[in-house]
């Protein structure tokens, strides 16, 4: 059976250096302070001045003491008994270098034998040695550092050449003992490699081609990060204002690169060969200033809206051959056609900028699972903010943190004292009040828009034809709405310090939920609107074009209200703060409804892309602009948030609200445009269809004429995306698997619950034997 | 070999020999450009007759602290002593301890990495694991030195009491490096927060 551990007083070798400050990385220098300690105690000992040494001890901190925490409780340790403690494996891998070598190779032997499990017997390979056939004298993590150099590099000799320069590069080991091992390694394969010549000499872990090609691709990739125009301006930001302000500008970014490419897609399929070969129409009105601002006028008849682009095949050599006939010409000049690949555009530009959503979002999530237990220890340990180097801006977050802080020790302290039942009660009604105040006020903005609106057309219906009253009546609309929207969100505000919310972070989510439904209720009903023909236009023109325009309109009045906001939010309001009431506090940057509206433009663009392609170009642009406006006047205007912020977090939740509520909703808008709206008769790609999805049909139906071995693609096509039982069935596919991973993270947070208990359990073993091992030296002693 | 300059230096520059760029690119997080910046910042801090051999000077602690990126960063002598190799332990700094010092806190870097050197970092007498004593300096670092944003002290031993309730699991009154990374592993504000570019 197991032998007890012989414990002796066995002091480890060291003695070449002494007097030396030991340094966390130098082990023998470790070693040797322990051996200086250990013969400075023993002398003590003998004079039995032991309990007076401890209080010397406890106040001299620089001398690296184990557990002086446990001393309060245990007064009297031995030296010897504490040298122990300090050699534990648990201590020294946050220390030592020989430590960290052994659990390198630890867990590349781990990687080489995954699939087998290796024998109980074999101990040795263990980290923590079991105390089953412990022996110290054979104890790995006594060897010397030269014999666990040498015992790693054959564990990476072992691994396959990809795996081995993943591990080099996530030891946690200095540079300088890296290029050691590397060296190593290298004169070791240096035989190998003379063997095996078909192998291509790259580095010592015998790199092959395929995978230096990925290295290098993956450099190019990282050099394009690096020559991004924005870096400093980020970096500026994120130095002066946290990570809190940066991710409103990161966020801004992903939204240039979506509209990117989007733009890319419509422009290649769609804009450039409209514009090779332009339709023939009626000359276009002059050109004067105020087009920017309605979008009517001199771009109505140009490439900005749907209502130009035609609905016959471009370049199309027999262009007046009956449909279905065969024409005679032997070679076509490229035909395009035109309806069909705007449909197309519109619909691959959706799936990629869908593709890429959901991607951002699971990248988001993946850091982002975790239980809400250990928030005091998690704010302590991740509290400080590294990229933050200006010295004011470093004051600033101190004292923040010491607010947070304290706000969360008083709220530990009151959550622990219960309430009294009267002040529950009467903070559910306040709670209440203010929800329906909220909802309320939201469902009353929109109401109003619709009455507005109604009360818009009949105006221009009766007015007469003046033509810059009829533009101005245009910008009315987009005017209120825009005002609705930068104003609620300011009431929701004070409604929130009113409610007087338990945690600032509760009171971030319910501001941002609120905001969400107006910014919501409003857009279904402008939807709505739009798709009921309601729009404010000339009877001339296509309602498609003037859908385009609406949207063209809402969207130049968000960005000019985005001016205003900061004008008056922030340059005006500082100028109070500091001229009239003299005080030396700034505005803050409201990140979640900055976000927002962010959020709310994108919104726009999607809503419409299929009634003018051109509109991602123009949000690009708007974007660019913003984000050097935002900046400007957040260096001259703004202060350092002072809330509690946790940036990863509210990151996922705007990417998620951008995914979820906004882009599937202007999915399904443009889904039941495609397949039920009739499009207009008289200009637009689809002109004359029933549906716009007809065309799409139309080319299938052409396709099986023309070539009879073909039937199995209409076959398909009207099976499977026409038939709703197989959307039905993919359903609850996707609902089955969701079933499965919640039952599998289930199961995962029992098997952590019941390791957690066990090493609970093995803390009190430890503590056990640690007490006995003191007993032992007490009787020793004496 | 070859050598490879920074480029936005003009003939002054002093390089690095291309095949000692390429062991750098390969043992640590940082770009090829990253690596190079980082020499041109490094070499900045020597004297003019030194710079040519940049790549084996070691640079005194007090220089290393005058960068802006450390300047005003409370853990600026931990960070100092937790990444240099020098054998004397005065916390002077070569450039591969400088290179490295980036990695951890680059934006590639794991987060396991990070939170091994955050641990270093915060175990201010380096005896392995985190005491009351640890975290005390900690938390006094994180509040600042102004005497009206301290914690006092029955706050600073309700905080300790927290934390070691939270994150010792073992109840040993200490939390080691294990308990340490298993904290933090929970927060995704970890990794972005602890990040510096030059």
């Amino acid at each position: 059976m197991a032998q007890p551990p012989s414990i002796t007083l066995h002091v480890p070798e060291g003695t070449e250096s002494d007097g030396q400050e030991p340094s966390p990385d130098n082990e023998r220098a470790l070693h040797t302070s322990f051996h200086q300690l250990i013969l400075e105690q023993s002398s003590l000992i003998e004079a039995d001045l032991e309990l007076e040494l401890q209080e010397r001890d406890r106040d001299a901190c620089a001398v690296a003491w184990p557990e002086p925490g446990q001393d309060e409780e245990h007064p009297s340790y031995s030296s010897a008994s504490l040298q122990i403690l300090a050699s534990m494996p648990s201590r020294t891998i946050g220390r030592n270098l020989g430590a960290i070598i052994s659990q390198c190779c630890n867990r590349t032997a781990q990687l080489r034998r995954r699939s087998t499990r290796p024998p109980l017997q074999q101990l040795s390979r263990a980290a923590r040695p079991s105390l089953r056939q412990y022996d110290l004298e054979a104890d790995p993590t006594r060897a010397t550092l030269e014999d666990k150099r040498r015992q790693l590099v054959k564990e990476l000799l072992s691994l396959s050449p990809s795996q081995c320069s993943h591990m080099l590069l996530t030891m946690p080991v200095s540079l300088v003992e890296k290029r050691i091992l590397r060296r190593q390694l290298s004169r070791q394969r240096g035989p190998l490699r003379q063997r095996a010549h078909h192998r291509a000499p790259f580095s010592p872990c015998g790199w092959s081609k395929v995978y230096v090609l990925v290295s290098q691709g993956y450099r190019l990739l990282s050099l394009l990060r690096a020559a991004q125009p924005w870096h400093y301006a980020l970096k500026q930001i994120g130095g002066r204002f946290g990570s809190s302000v940066l991710s409103y500008f990161l966020f801004l970014k992903t939204l240039v690169v979506l509209n990117f490419f989007s733009f890319l897609i419509l422009l290649a399929f769609v804009v450039v060969p409209q514009a090779v070969y332009p339709p023939a129409s009626v000359s276009p009105q002059p050109f004067t200033g105020l087009e920017l601002l309605t979008g009517a006028g001199y771009f109505t008849r140009s490439l900005l809206y749907c209502g130009y682009y035609s609905n016959v095949t471009l370049n199309d050599p027999c262009p007046s051959s009956p449909e279905g006939s065969v024409c005679p010409l032997a070679a076509p000049v490229l035909p395009y056609n035109m309806p069909l690949a705007y449909l197309f555009s519109v619909g691959v530009s959706f799936l990629v900028t869908c593709v890429l959503l959901v991607y951002s979002v699971s990248r988001s999530f993946r850091g982002n699972v975790g239980s809400s237990k250990g928030d005091l220890a998690i704010k302590v340990f991740g509290a400080w903010d590294f990229k933050v180097i200006q010295r004011h801006s470093v004051k600033l977050q101190c004292e923040n943190i010491c607010t947070q802080l304290k706000e969360l020790l008083v709220e530990l302290r009151s959550r622990s004292r219960s309430r009294s039942c009267s002040q529950r009660l009467g903070h559910c009604i306040v709670m209440l009040l203010a929800w329906l105040l909220a909802l309320g006020s939201a469902l009353g903005c929109a109401l109003a828009v619709h009455y507005f609106s109604q009360h818009m057309r009949m105006e221009q219906q009766a007015r007469g034809s003046g033509r810059w009253q009829q533009e101005a009546l245009l910008l009315v609309l987009p005017l209120v709405v825009s005002f609705l929207n930068a104003l609620m969100p300011h009431l929701y505000n004070l409604l929130a310090m009113w409610e007087k919310q338990d945690s600032p972070v509760t009171q971030i989510y319910v501001a941002i939920f609120r905001n969400l439904i107006l910014k919501t209720m409003v857009l279904i009903l402008l939807c709505y609107q739009w798709l009921n023909w309601s729009v404010i236009c000339s009877t001339e023109e296509c309602w498609e074009t003037c859908v385009g325009q609406d949207l063209y309109r809402f969207m130049v009045m968000d960005f000019i209200f985005a001016l205003l906001d900061s004008l008056f939010g922030e340059l005006l309001w500082r100028l109070i703060l500091e001229k009239r009431l003299k005080t030396k506090q700034r505005p803050e940057f409201d990140i979640a409804r900055n976000v927002l509206e962010l959020i709310y433009g994108q919104t726009l663009t999607w809503l419409g892309v299929l009634f003018s392609p051109l509109l991602p170009a123009v949000q690009m642009l708007k974007l660019l602009l913003l984000f050097y406006i935002k900046k400007t006047s957040l260096m001259q205007n703004c202060q350092s948030p002072s809330k509690p912020w946790q940036a990863s977090r509210m990151s996922t939740i705007f990417i998620t609200l951008l995914c979820f509520p906004f882009f599937l909703g202007a999915a399904a808008f443009l889904s039941y445009t495609i397949w039920s709206v009739q499009p207009s008769e008289t200009c637009g790609p689809f002109r004359g269809l029933g549906t716009i999805y007809q065309s799409g049909k139309r080319w299938v139906l052409v396709l099986e004429k023309s070539n009879p071995n073909i039937t199995w693609f209409a076959w398909v096509h009207q099976h499977l995306l026409e038939n709703t039982s197989i959307l039905f069935l993919m359903s609850m596919a996707v609902i089955a698997v969701i079933y499965f991973n919640i039952q599998v993270v289930r199961g995962h947070r029992r098997v952590i619950r019941l390791l957690q208990e066990q090493i609970v359990n093995d803390g009190k073993d430890r503590t056990f034997l640690i007490e006995k091992l003191h007993s032992v030296y007490k009787w020793k002693d004496r | 070999g070859r050598r490879e300059g920074s480029g936005a230096m003009g003939g002054s520059a002093s390089l690095i020999p291309r095949d000692l760029l390429g062991e750098y690119q390969e043992l640590t997080f940082l770009s090829k450009q990253e690596i190079l910046l980082a020499y041109k910042r490094f070499s900045e801090l020597l004297p003019r007759e030194e710079r040519e051999n940049a790549c084996s000077v070691r640079v005194p602690k007090s220089h290393i602290l005058t960068l802006p990126e450390l300047r005003a960063n409370p853990f600026q002598h931990r960070i100092c002593h937790v990444f240099s190799t020098s054998e004397t332990g005065d916390d002077s700094m070569s450039f591969e301890d400088f290179l490295d010092m980036l990695s951890v806190f680059s934006d590639s870097a794991t987060s396991d990495i990070k939170s091994h050197y955050a641990f270093r970092i915060f175990d201010f007498d380096d005896d392995g694991t985190l005491d009351r004593k640890d975290l005390e300096q900690l938390v006094n670092c994180l509040t600042g030195q102004g005497e009206e944003s301290r914690l006092s002290s029955a706050e600073m031993e309700q905080l300790i009491q927290n934390i070691l309730d939270e994150s010792d699991i073992d109840r040993d009154g200490t939390i080691n490096m294990s308990e340490f990374q298993h904290v933090v592993s929970r927060s995704p504000d970890f990794a972005s927060s602890f990040k510096i570019v030059l």
